[in-house]
């Protein structure tokens, strides 16, 4: 039985019922797209088209084709890979760590969150392929499989094979989760097809639904599968990021080996993942008219949390720089003061700006109740967080111990396509889902509105 | 014309008249064919289908095939697989050094130094290493040519000997013109095709002109030399703009004799103590001890200068000019006074009046007889400035009737090329001998090419009595013919050169010989040994009489003490050379070891003009034009902000601006020739008046392999101090990181997660000396030879990603000590101390690369090798992030086989260029990292021979390519497993008793060090510090 406090604010608003639940979220889904719709996806396509443009001239030609040499091997891959990977750390933790704290807000922005993961972990996932030199070996190579090449065995000393897996079980979880969440409401759909004589639809939705019946058995297995998923997932939310700070954390070049990684990483991933929910759900919301499934009261709450993990990332900054004098190792501290007065400082300090300052704002409850700052700051934040990984990345490598090969990271049109690619695909995929898919779980909403909702008199 | 009735017949059918022909007479195809023959069945059809398309399909799957024909009669020393060595030598002009070519399969495919040469002494530099290439040069001649059409040489030699008899019949003058012609056998052609055509005669020049020098000489001693000179017995060297490492007379020679007394240790805490003072930073001022810079205009003044402090010392009379305020010179004066007898001064300048004051100091010092060895005279440049200027000034007027032009280049690298150029039209005729069309060539009616050194038979005597022969590796991959078998053959004497060289041996040298051996024995033995040295110094003594106040007269109204405006100084660059090599890409994408710059051509100009002239040279080497405008002429090139330059002077290189070169060298840069002008006699390498540089607001950028200058104060980098201070404490300059624990300091190498490794048979590792190493690259010349390094070209270079295995890191001192001062350390002194330092995979016992990787395609060996398995490699780049010496290079493209480095790796992309591949390493594939391997192909080899001879390995049975061309012996690379190796002697290493095969050595050297020791890596390679021989740091 869900009980909640009268004295609490309903979590949807304008009085809906149960019908009018599955009203909402199912009208786009059987509807036909809207030109908005439409003009966003051709957006999307057109720059999926000039991604795999790209894409393909880097795999044809080589990673040659990127801005990166002999000092900086990584830059804008990797650093995108880690601000995709972050990304998606908001959905799971939304799915598996509210779900666990039994937050109920969670329940209108769960599955549009846990799909941004999916797509976001797909994006990321495209880094470390493209970037191998040999990608036609890498991609299996990297892969403890057994072989026909004698002894041949993959290092597990190496955080990239950490990594491997870390992704790979990230992605599987994420994606079995989203699934068994979206059973329901796809049979709801199903139904509300077979009602209106739309065979196709039926049929489709009654297999992506798996048959689903809806009998008190089933749904008590559901919710058994749902719980053990998010204790699943639970890890995953520490463990991925834990995983992919240690790429730099393990490794001996200045400004990368420090023991702050790991959680100052995992912070830095849910901020961003959390501002980038919030650029998806605001204009979600706007374009299905989903104002009183997503309210105020939800931007409100994502905001305290990027207030909160935004500080944490400010005083992780402030940890490197004062480990940094307090170490007295001289690389160290020359790596950080070239961070902020070297040739990068402009990075620095619109990381600085983006992701420390910026975020302080939502403390004025103006501010954190005001879509369009809210809008505005969430992708001020993921600007921030890319310059993070940047500045973390590339002015750490470019100059290092030997001064004979420090050198400068100029990005090509190709490493841009590359990124525009993930942007395309991720658009692209995310207006499919909204447009396919029901972006609210229907199931969960259901369950708060009587309690929640306020009636209608 | 008769017809002649003839029948023709299809077959022996149609004539026997075969009733089975007759009845298909008709028809041209005698069988039905398939798809006409009404008997065939369903069942045929299938079988023809199915037999089409298995034959399509196996037809497609059949690689190309090619020519790989096996030997009938396998030669008796040729293996597959299997290396010879031939001894031969390299020389371009005067340029001189002893080798031993290494072939396999019949193609030579590296350049080593020959040890038994008592001239070059097994040393090398970059371009005799990269000469290699210069014999797979795309631009080579393929043939003989009449203008621009291939001729066969009967015809071309019926028609010049014609022409020659033509002219000489007409009594018109005929000339030979050459650079130094170093070979005895060369010359005895010459004469017997001057004795054929008796109008003819001979006309030696050298592009760049040591004429001054002969002629000072000649004022001095009453005889046009240049003397041997021993800087090996030198303890204190005044250099005056003689880049004697470098370019200047015998680089090869003077490094490994300078380097005698560069090498100090705790038993020997001597070394010499080298002044420089000179205009543009030369890699001899680089490794100078006290460096002044001084204009081009005041170098006669500051000779004369040090002539007065010495002469005051000696007793002798002053001279007239002179200047003061020069910085060092009274002390360099006091210095070599105080060591007469081990001292000595040279000079780079070409002016006679220079040189006879250089001369006087030289006898005031004692220097002949001690470190300069006047009856040792030395070949290497013979050129006439004079005799070149009438024989233009001739040409010009049309006063010769026929020329040959004997492997040489007058056009564009004489100062009155153009003029020659333009006056080669009227000579009715001209004949090139040069291997490859260049700019005079091109412009001869006859090209006649000569066979590349590496195909040639030739002897030489570069020094007196010292003689070298030179064999052919390869057969002619042409058809061309030796040049010295095309003049006797226009003079009417059909020979073989080799038959010609051999009898000359018997005749000039074998008597005197005197061994007791028939002559084949002698010559087979010189031949093997490359070298032959006959008798003894004759121990002639000169004595000095040449007019020091006629010179120090005419050195007062030419020299300046105090010019206002900018003067230029020329100098030959340490890659192209003069020019000769210009197309060789291995040379254009060498690193100068001072300016870091690769494939390009540029002005150096001071710091301080650079602000005046408003020239903005950032560290990626984005810079703007200068027109620099002399007199009427003018040049413009991009600006290089270079310390050390003396404030007021431009260098600008020669060798650049070649117009018919091939495609790697095309129009890069500006032929700077034209400019050197005539004065007292001989050609001018300096500009001291008209020189005005304007800015030119266009942008350039200058590819350069390193752009950060300095080292930051970094005491892990590089670690250095002086020699006073190494007197007392031979661990000066040491640093010695420690790590914090909770209670107590550590050294770094005791905290580790690792356990170390035990190397139970050898333990590879290397010694680079820091006060041996020269910088002169040759090392990564040789690297990228034996190692088929890849040549990215100048837009890749930009974009930083050269793939030298080995680069040598070249540091200025920054006016700051306060290492926590940034910005002011970037920033290098105006007239830095320059310290070079090698780098190369350091082959960590604990390396980062090989933890990161996810697939082990970098795993270590269980000699200390760090491999690297680049058919396991999936491209990552994780290994390259975390070296922190930065040695890993990435194929970032497909280097091989790819029209985008057609240009610059011919080596890789085209048939001819192939040839020149070492067989045992691989050429990487796109997207695999690379790095050195410490020359495991050596390794490999040196341990195979040992087997197969059934004993260990011993102390230089395995010498890696860099060790090997290193003239000034800065590399050691030995098994320090091995307690007899040269290596564990150098480095004094001790084994722990309980654990003797441990990677963990004691290193008793207190000079030696590891780079960035603090961070646990463990190299197996060591540095020696770097001991400058100053008086105070910092001074």
């Amino acid at each position: 039985m869900q009980v909640s406090s009268s004295l609490r604010e309903s979590l949807i608003t304008g009085g809906k019922t149960v019908g009018d639940v599955s009203e909402d979220i199912c009208r786009q889904v059987e509807g036909k797209p809207t030109k908005l719709w439409w003009m966003a996806f051709g957006v999307s396509l057109v720059l999926l088209g000039f991604g795999v443009y790209t894409m393909s001239m880097t795999l044809w030609n080589g990673i040659g084709m990127w801005g990166l040499n002999k000092t900086v091997g990584w830059a804008w891959d990797i650093t995108n890979f880690v601000w995709w990977v972050g990304i998606g750390h908001a959905g799971t933790l939304i799915s598996a760590i509210l779900l666990l704290f039994r937050q109920k807000w969670r329940m209108s922005i769960n599955r549009a969150a846990e799909a941004m993961t999916i797509f976001a972990v797909i994006c990321a996932a495209t880094f470390p392929l493209i970037h191998m030199g040999r990608l036609w070996l890498g991609f299996y190579w990297a892969l403890p499989l057994p072989n026909a090449f004698g002894s041949l065995w993959v290092n597990f000393n190496s955080p990239l094979l950490w990594d491997v897996f870390a992704i790979s079980t990230y992605f599987t979880v994420s994606l079995v989760f989203w699934y068994i969440g979206l059973i329901p409401d796809f049979a709801v759909i199903r139904d509300r097809a077979v009602r209106m004589g739309n065979n196709t639809r039926a049929i489709i939705y009654n297999a992506l639904s798996f048959g689903w019946q809806g009998g008190a058995k089933t749904w008590m297995r559901y919710e058994s599968v749902a719980l053990i998923l998010a204790g699943l997932s639970t890890p995953l939310v520490l463990s991925v990021h834990t995983i992919v700070s240690m790429d730099f954390a393990t490794s001996v070049v200045p400004g990368w080996h420090t023991t702050i990684f790991p959680p100052y990483f995992v912070a830095g991933a849910i901020f961003s993942g959390f501002a980038m929910v919030l650029t998806l759900l605001l204009i979600t919301r706007k374009l299905f008219r989903l104002e009183d499934y997503i309210t105020i009261y939800h931007v409100e709450l994502m905001n305290i949390i990027i207030i909160v993990t935004g500080s944490i990332v400010g005083i992780a900054y402030i940890t490197e720089f004062f480990i940094a004098w307090y170490g007295q190792v001289p690389a160290e501290q020359y790596a950080f003061i070239n961070r902020a007065t070297g040739p990068y400082w402009w990075a620095y300090w619109s990381m600085m700006t983006c992701n420390v300052i910026s975020p302080q704002l939502f403390w004025f409850k103006k501010i954190r109740t005001s879509l369009v700052a809210t809008f505005v700051l969430s992708i001020i934040v993921n600007i921030g967080m890319w310059f993070e990984r940047f500045v973390i990345i590339v002015t750490s490598l470019h100059r290092d111990y030997l001064p004979s090969s420090w050198s400068m990271f100029y990005p090509t049109m190709y490493d841009v396509g590359e990124y525009v690619l993930t942007f395309g695909f991720f658009f692209a995929a995310f207006l499919l889902f909204a447009k396919f898919f029901p972006v609210i779980n229907m199931a969960e909403v259901k369950s708060i509105i009587k309690s929640s909702s306020e009636k209608k008199h | 014309m008769s017809i002649t009735k003839k029948t023709y017949w299809k077959g022996i059918q149609q004539l026997k008249n075969d009733p089975a022909f007759v009845k298909h007479a008709d028809k041209e195809f005698v069988d039905l064919g398939v798809e006409n023959d009404p008997r065939h069945t369903r069942r045929d059809f299938l079988k023809m289908m199915g037999f089409s398309v298995a034959a399509a399909s196996l037809a497609a799957c059949e690689a190309p095939i090619r020519k790989a024909i096996p030997f009938v009669n396998k030669p008796i020393d040729a293996d597959p697989s299997i290396p010879n060595y031939y001894a031969s030598t390299y020389v371009n002009g005067g340029d001189y050094c002893s080798v031993v070519v290494k072939t396999r399969e019949g193609r030579p495919i590296k350049i080593e130094g020959n040890s038994l040469s008592k001239v070059s002494r097994g040393g090398t530099n970059a371009q005799v290493e990269a000469s290699v290439m210069s014999l797979y040069d795309n631009y080579r001649l393929r043939g003989p040519k009449k203008g621009n059409d291939s001729a066969n040489w009967e015809d071309v030699d019926k028609e010049i000997t014609a022409k020659l008899q033509e002219v000489a019949a007409a009594n018109g003058q005929i000339r030979i013109v050459s650079n130094t012609i170093l070979s005895p056998s060369t010359k005895a052609a010459i004469e017997r095709f001057k004795a054929k055509y008796p109008t003819a005669s001979h006309v030696q020049y050298d592009q760049v002109s040591y004429y001054g020098i002969l002629k000072g000489n000649e004022a001095s001693f009453g005889k046009a030399f240049i003397p041997s000179y021993d800087f090996a017995k030198a303890k204190l060297i005044v250099s005056v703009g003689a880049d004697f490492l470098g370019t200047w007379l015998s680089p090869i020679e003077f490094t490994k004799q300078y380097s005698v007394n560069r090498k100090i240790s705790e038993d020997n805490r001597n070394m010499s103590r080298h002044y420089q003072f000179e205009t543009n930073l030369t890699l001899t001022g680089a490794n100078a001890d006290y460096r002044t810079m001084i204009k081009p205009s005041q170098q006669g003044l500051v000779v004369a200068q040090l002539y007065n402090l010495i002469a005051g010392k000696a007793g002798s009379a002053a001279v007239s000019a002179g200047m003061d305020k020069v910085n060092y010179l009274d002390k360099a004066a006091e210095e070599l006074w105080a060591n007469r007898g081990k001292a000595l001064l040279v000079c780079g300048s070409n002016d006679k009046d220079v040189q006879v004051l250089v001369n006087g100091i030289n006898a005031m010092l004692d220097s002949y007889g001690s470190t300069i060895l006047a009856d040792k005279a030395v070949n290497f440049r013979q050129g006439n400035d004079e005799a070149m200027a009438t024989f233009v000034a001739d040409a010009a007027d049309s006063k010769i009737g026929a020329v040959v032009f004997y492997n040489c280049n007058p056009v564009y690298d004489h100062p009155m090329g153009a003029q020659l150029g333009a006056a080669l039209k009227n000579i009715s005729l001209t004949v090139s001998t040069s291997y490859t069309e260049d700019e005079t060539a091109s412009m001869s009616a006859y090209k006649a090419p000569d066979h590349h050194y590496l195909e040639s038979w030739n002897d030489f005597e570069p020094k007196a009595n010292s003689f070298s022969l030179s064999q052919p590796a390869i057969t002619p991959i042409f058809k061309t013919r030796q040049a010295q078998e095309s003049l006797l053959m226009w003079a009417g004497e059909k020979v073989e050169y080799f038959t010609f060289v051999k009898n000359n041996w018997k005749d000039w040298y074998f008597n005197q010989s005197a061994l007791g051996l028939g002559f084949q024995a002698f010559w087979d033995k010189c031949l093997y040994d490359g070298v032959l040295e006959v008798g003894g110094e004759s121990g002639e003594s000169l004595s000095f009489a040449g007019d020091v106040n006629a010179a120090s007269s005419a050195i007062s109204a030419n020299y300046k003490a105090n010019n206002t405006g900018f003067e230029i100084a020329l100098y030959e660059s340490y890659g192209v050379g003069n020019g000769s090599q210009a197309n060789n890409p291995l040379l254009q994408e060498l690193p100068d070891p001072i300016t870091k710059a690769v494939w390009d051509h540029y002005a150096t100009i001071s710091q301080k003009d650079a602000a005046a002239l408003g020239v903005n040279n950032d560290a990626e080497g984005r810079t703007q034009y200068l027109n620099i405008a002399i007199g009427g002429k003018s040049v413009k090139l991009p600006a290089l902000v270079q310390p050390g330059q003396t404030p007021g002077t431009i260098g600008i290189a020669l060798g650049y601006g070649r117009t018919k070169v091939g495609k790697v060298a095309e129009n890069l840069g500006q032929n700077v020739y034209p400019l050197v002008v005539m004065a007292n006699g001989s050609l001018n390498y300096t500009i001291t008046s008209g020189v005005t540089p304007t800015l030119v607001d266009e942008p350039y950028q200058i590819a350069q392999t390193q752009i950060h200058q300095t080292y930051m104060g970094r005491s892990n980098v590089i670690q250095e101090s002086v020699l006073s201070e190494f007197k007392k404490d031979p661990e000066a300059g040491r640093e010695f990181p420690k790590i914090t624990k909770w209670e107590e300091k550590v050294d770094p190498g005791t905290v580790s997660l690792w356990k170390g490794h035990d190397y139970n048979n050898h333990h590879w590792g290397m010694s680079i000396d820091l006060n041996s190493c020269t910088g002169c690259g040759a090392c990564i010349v040789a690297c990228n030879v034996e190692n088929n390094v890849a040549l990215v070209g100048k837009q890749e270079v930009i974009n930083r990603r050269e793939m030298h295995w080995l680069r040598i890191d070249r540091y200025y001192s920054s006016d700051t000590t306060d290492i926590s001062d940034y910005a002011a350390l970037e920033h290098a002194s105006e007239n830095p101390e320059v310290v070079f330092q090698p780098m190369l995979c350091q082959h960590c016992n604990n390396a980062p690369c090989e933890t990161v990787c996810p697939v082990a395609a970098t795993t270590h060996s269980t000699e200390g090798l760090n491999q690297m398995t680049y058919n396991r490699c999936i491209g990552t780049r994780y290994c390259a992030n975390n070296c922190p010496y930065k040695v890993r290079r990435f194929n970032w493209f497909k280097y091989h086989d790819n029209q985008q480095f057609y240009e610059s790796n011919p080596a890789m992309n085209t048939d001819l260029g192939r040839m020149v591949l070492n067989p045992d390493v691989t050429v990487r594939s796109r997207g695999v990292m690379e790095k050195c391997s410490f020359c495991v192909q050596r390794i490999q080899s040196g341990k195979l021979a040992a087997k197969r001879e059934k004993r260990k390995v011993k102390d230089g049975d395995v010498v890696t390519a860099c060790q090997a061309s290193c003239t000034s012996g800065a590399i050691v690379f030995g098994d320090m497993n091995d307690s007899e190796s040269q290596i564990s002697k150098l480095l004094q290493i001790a084994r722990s008793k309980d654990r003797p095969n441990s990677s963990d050595k004691q290193i008793g050297n207190p000079r030696a060090y590891r780079v960035l020791e603090e961070i646990g890596v463990k190299p197996n390679i060591f540095y020696l510090t770097k001991i400058k021989n100053k008086d105070v740091t910092n001074a």
